[in-house]
């Protein structure tokens, strides 16, 4: 088979992003081999790879990476429902939306993450600090992105549903919604992005449980190969949320 | 055939838009009846507020003075006798063409198997047999057109309202479009009407043309086209097609023209501005 004909298969580009990635950390490790990039500061990505099977075995990683996933599953889910429902409220009510649109974007950049020490008070040192400030920090961007892609509706499909004698809820789930839904979808995963960060950000300064901590801890102990390990888990939690909610997505709103 | 009560009655329509530069006149008392079965077309230059008419006829516009009559009832918003059928592109892009299609069977209720059964009758109508599975983003434009079509057929309307569905599409693909609205219109005796500013598609398709003025929109003159039913496109290349074209064209030359000419003006005007 050519290799023209090999780039037209389906997992063509799934390959072609695997082979950039070892190519990437292939290089890495030549660069660090040659000397060219300091081993005390990036350890070779050999080095990341032996160090899993003892951060599996002597960290408990397992635990904490489902504590991890818990909690981030937890606030996304929360932020889902309430920031969706938030953002249908702000369409809906055009006071409540011209009272609180600019206030909700300024909250969107405001570091939240300093304020556990009120969470802490609030809920104790628990996974619920670390829930509830992921859902907190991460809320804005799904009430916006909700807003403006219901906002965005084509006025034809509106017309086309009022011309059908649509009653206003038909209008909302069978039009608006449907159509808003790609756009929501990208404030879920801004929000998810923002939530994760901040578990991690969270466990890493309570020292409370999950991958945070863990990265803590193997950092604390300069066990760089470990802590690189370690960040590994937190991207792995980060890319099955993605696929989680693309398949959702493609499940809600097929055709697209 | 035409019977002696309109189906559908506009009396008198005048409507008003508050602009920047003051209070604009879009349509200026238009009355006109359509009769049961027949294919009327409303024809003027881009401007006239032809559109308008249409949103006023479909319920989707008030404020206005008049009154547009449907079976014997005012009309007062969105009226179960009347389809509409618009000029964007507006599929649902998230569902399949079978579930576009029995949309309005499904707000009405009826049962899966028989709306989807349904559907699949007004699919085979607009000639897209073979792609009910098939998503709004896989289908040409024309094809979209189309499925739009179905879906306000399967609502089965006594008058079908038409803007420009193919103003989108080339000219080759139009004239093949408008076959099948002849075809539909001769199996369903389906009443219509078509807002358009084609010349060649208002007389290919059409029982009368409504021409209209250019700004504000008044009604012109009626022109009623005599050629032979059943039509195909073929009709384009007869004399008699040439002689309505013609005829139809006289009447639209100094309406476009003063169109174009405002056009002109007010980018002259909103160029000094910016100067």
């Amino acid at each position: 088979m050519s290799a023209r004909a090999l780039m037209k298969r389906p997992a063509a580009p799934f390959v072609f992003g695997v082979a950039c990635l070892l190519a990437l950390i292939a290089l890495i490790e030549v660069l660090i081999r040659a000397g060219l990039i300091n081993p005390f500061i990036v350890p070779k990505p050999t080095e990341i790879l032996w160090s899993f099977e003892r951060i599996i075995l002597e960290e408990n990683v397992l635990p904490r990476f489902l504590l991890t996933c818990g909690e981030a599953l937890a606030a996304t889910l929360m932020l889902s429902v309430t920031g969706i429902s938030l953002g249908v409220l702000l369409h809906r009510s055009r006071l409540v939306r011209l009272a609180t649109e600019t206030w909700i974007a300024a909250l969107a950049s405001a570091p939240l993450v300093l304020m556990y020490p009120l969470f802490l008070v609030i809920f104790g040192r628990s996974a619920w600090t670390i829930i509830m400030i992921a859902f907190v920090a991460a809320l804005p961007p799904v009430i916006l992105k909700t807003l403006e892609g219901l906002s965005g509706t084509r006025a034809v499909l509106i017309n086309v549903g009022r011309s059908f004698k649509l009653t206003p809820s038909q209008l909302y789930w069978k039009i608006l919604f449907p159509s808003a839904l790609p756009t929501i979808f990208v404030g879920v995963r801004l929000g998810m992005i923002f939530a994760l960060i901040n578990i991690v950000g969270v466990e890493f300064l309570i020292n409370f449980g999950g991958l945070g901590q863990l990265v803590n801890e193997l950092s604390e102990r300069y066990d760089l190969p470990g802590t690189y390990a370690a960040i590994c888990f937190v991207i792995l939690v980060s890319v099955m949320f993605f696929i989680g909610t693309e398949r959702i997505e493609r499940w809600l709103r097929p055709g697209t | 055939m035409p019977t002696a009560e309109p189906i559908l009655v506009v009396e008198n329509i005048v409507k008003r838009f508050e602009t920047q530069d003051g209070v604009l006149t879009a349509v200026d008392d238009v009355s006109f009846n359509v009769m049961p079965g027949e294919f009327l077309s409303v024809i003027g230059p881009s401007g006239c507020g032809k559109s308008t008419l249409f949103n006023v006829m479909g319920g989707l516009l008030d404020g206005y003075e008049g009154r547009v009559m449907v079976g014997g009832d005012t009309v007062r918003g969105p009226h179960a006798s009347v389809g509409m059928i618009f000029q964007e592109e507006s599929t649902f892009p998230w569902r399949t063409v079978v579930d576009n299609v029995a949309f309005p069977l499904e707000i009405a209720g009826m049962a899966k198997t028989e709306r989807i059964e349904r559907a699949r009758h007004f699919i085979d109508l607009v000639g897209l047999d073979g792609f009910e599975r098939r998503y709004p983003a896989e289908l040409s434009g024309g094809m979209r057109q189309r499925v739009s079509m179905a879906r306000t057929l399967a609502s089965e309307p006594k008058i079908l309202l038409m803007d420009e569905p193919f103003a989108a599409l080339d000219e080759q693909t139009r004239l093949l479009l408008g076959d099948k609205v002849l075809q539909i219109q001769e199996e369903l005796k389906q009443t219509t009407l078509l807002i358009t500013h084609n010349l060649t598609e208002a007389v290919q398709l059409s029982d009368r043309i409504l021409v209209m003025t250019y700004r504000p929109g008044r009604t012109k003159r009626i022109v009623e086209i005599k050629l032979p039913r059943p039509r195909t496109s073929e009709v384009v290349g007869s004399d008699d097609f040439g002689r309505y074209g013609a005829q139809i064209w006289a009447e639209l030359r100094e309406e476009a023209s003063k169109g174009l000419q405002d056009d002109e003006s007010r980018v002259a005007r909103d160029g000094g501005r910016r100067a």
